[in-house]
């Protein structure tokens, strides 16, 4: 029992992550109708400027801290902003040289664009800090007993962390004036235009925040996990956009929850044991994954929280 | 040519009243071509403040493609347009929003799945400030601006009786077909235009509705001073209530002059009965659109 709570706890936090990358995907599907697969390798970068920051402030993997104090935490949280920033930016860049002067032109195009893009950044992490494993920092943060379990702090942080930056989204997606336009622009381009909201404007504050968002996600991985290397996002990228799938594409309440149901089954199907599946469950995370995007594809295509949404006109 | 002949050998009095007040919309020699096609062919066309314009036509005329240019989705091949004077060239429909002109469209395009107030909340967008930071820190000068869009909201939805405003928080698709015209109206006015572009206001709309719409597109001019231009169908919607009308035909203004003499015109005559059987293809069409 106590290890199934732990892994409850566990795979909430790790859902929480993959929640944060999907919302990235599902923000600029809902908005320009493309599959961002560059969106898991700005995630990657997130991780090394998280790296970089840190080791910049002294911070090093080589070199961990042994006890919490308040310049940790602000420099920690230094790394956070540091990472958010810099994939923001990143995800702006990228649409306005790569995927806007393509706004107008067959799918197929932008799509293959982002594949280029996604390339492209994966080797500039190559080139950035080599093709191995990089450690991130452990901290000096325990765990507390919760009633039978004993939960990693670190869980409890992500989650915490993860949660307030959703409700943030929320709240700026459903109740304020650019969060109307985004979903004004989602639904009706030219509409939208037409009634003077700035459309270009409007999408690039789109990738700001969504790209934002897998910054910070990158961040509180690096909490969580021990390394990361060149291709680390585009793995956990295609995990996210699973989960994006699962919830419903361009829906960012099916995004959250998708990632979220994601984490759970990756870490509850750890329980299955060696005699039932060769191996043991860990072996088989990812295939379950891929086998439930698979079914969702067959018998709901528009996800869980989706709608089939009427053909525009 | 033929406009200039209606308007000066009929109407001495209207004519010297109007070259004393400035036009708000002018589209001086405007052209329009799409690779071969020209869907809009050298249209002068003068609205003056307070007027109600109509342009009518059969179908294909090139009535939607003038809307579009004015409103910056299409850019003209030539010619220009300018609002009190200043020239629109080159602007994006976003900032032609903010020189003040808004619209409706034809198939009304509201958004879908926001509520009948969010709506209207995104017709003020371009008249409120917040910032990504603002919004999300909730700065106390957002929330009072927040505050001050709804009610400014529901006063224009109130401008069209209680029903709407007591169906705020309702989402648009659930609402009336002539409800929605009424919604896409008050989205348009949000932007506080000064020239209201309605693009068959009253399209889909049974008679009892139709009236009420004339009523209510009168008291937009004559309550809150706009100045409209709008394509109608119904000629006797757009016979009653416009201050000229201009008439389109394959791109080409073939008049433009007070109702009756446009009535009477030999060449909208020929325009309209000539492709009579069209315009009834058309009708059909539009009663399709509906079902």
């Amino acid at each position: 029992m106590a290890t199934f709570l732990n892994l409850l706890i566990v795979g909430l936090a790790t859902g929480a992550i993959y929640a944060l990358i999907a919302l990235g995907y599902t923000m600029v599907y809902g908005i320009i109708e493309l599959i961002n697969f560059a969106h898991g390798d700005i995630f990657t970068l997130g991780t090394f400027v998280t790296i970089a920051i840190l080791s910049m402030l002294g911070v090093t993997a080589a070199n961990p801290p042994s006890t919490m104090s308040w310049v940790l935490v602000s420099e920690l949280a230094l790394a956070c902003i540091g990472s958010f920033l810099f994939c923001a930016v990143l995800g702006v860049l990228i649409e306005r040289v790569a995927y806007r002067p393509l706004r107008n032109a067959p799918r197929l195009a932008p799509l293959i664009s982002a594949i280029g893009v996604s390339l492209v950044l994966q080797d500039v992490g190559k080139l950035w800090f080599g093709n191995t494993n990089v450690s991130f920092v452990s901290l000096p943060i325990g765990s507390v007993q919760m009633g039978p379990v004993n939960v990693d702090v670190i869980n409890i942080f992500v989650l915490v962390v993860a949660i307030i930056l959703m409700a943030g989204l929320q709240l700026l997606v459903t109740r304020t004036r650019i969060g109307r336009a985004m979903r004004a622009v989602a639904q009706d381009r030219d509409a939208a235009a037409l009634m003077g909201v700035n459309v270009n404007l409007i999408i690039g504050v789109t990738f700001f925040i969504g790209a934002g968002l897998a910054g910070a996600a990158a961040f509180i991985y690096s909490l969580k996990f021990p390394n990361t290397y060149f291709y680390l996002g585009f793995e956990q990228g295609l995990i996210a956009f699973t989960a994006a799938v699962l919830g419903g594409i361009g829906n960012l309440v099916g995004a959250m929850f998708g990632g979220l149901i994601i984490g759970l089954i990756y870490s509850l199907v750890t329980l299955i044991p060696a005699t039932v599946l060769p191996h043991g469950g860990n072996a088989w995370n990812k295939a379950v994954i891929f086998a439930i995007l698979i079914l969702i594809l067959v018998f709901r295509p528009s996800g869980l929280f989706g709608q089939n949404t009427p053909e525009k006109v | 040519m033929s406009s200039e002949e209606v308007r000066t050998s009929s109407q001495p009095a209207a004519a010297a009243v109007a070259s004393k007040t400035e036009a708000l919309l002018e589209l001086r020699n405007v052209t329009k071509t799409f690779g071969g096609l020209t869907a809009v062919s050298k249209v002068d066309l003068i609205v003056r403040p307070r007027e109600i314009v109509s342009v009518i036509g059969p179908n294909g005329a090139g009535k939607t493609t003038v809307f579009n240019l004015i409103t910056g989705i299409y850019e003209p091949s030539s010619g220009e347009i300018l609002l009190a004077g200043r020239s629109l060239a080159g602007l994006s429909p976003d900032k032609i929003v903010l020189q003040g002109i808004t619209r409706t469209f034809q198939n009304i395009r509201l958004f879908n799945n926001m509520t009948v107030l969010e709506n209207v909340l995104v017709g003020q967008h371009t008249r409120l400030k917040a910032g990504v930071l603002g919004s999300l820190f909730r700065t106390r000068s957002v929330v009072a601006e927040e505050k001050r869009a709804r009610e400014r909201a529901l006063e224009l939805l109130g401008f069209f009786g209680t029903a709407l405003v007591a169906r705020q928080d309702e989402y648009v698709m659930n609402l009336s077909y002539a409800d929605r015209r009424r919604v896409e109206i008050a989205r348009a006015l949000a932007a506080d235009p000064k020239l209201l572009l309605l693009d068959e206001p009253t399209a889909g709309m049974n008679e009892v509705e139709t009236l009420e719409a004339v009523k209510y597109i009168r008291r937009l001019r004559d309550e809150l001073g706009l100045t409209i231009l709008l394509i109608e169908h119904k000629l006797a919607v757009t016979m009653g209530m416009s201050d000229h009308i201009a008439v389109l035909d394959y791109g080409q203004k073939i008049a433009d002059g007070l109702p009756d003499e446009v009535r009477y015109d030999e060449r909208v005559i020929a325009a309209y009965l000539g492709r009579q059987s069209e315009t009834k293809a058309e009708d059909d069409e539009s009663a399709a659109e509906e079902a």
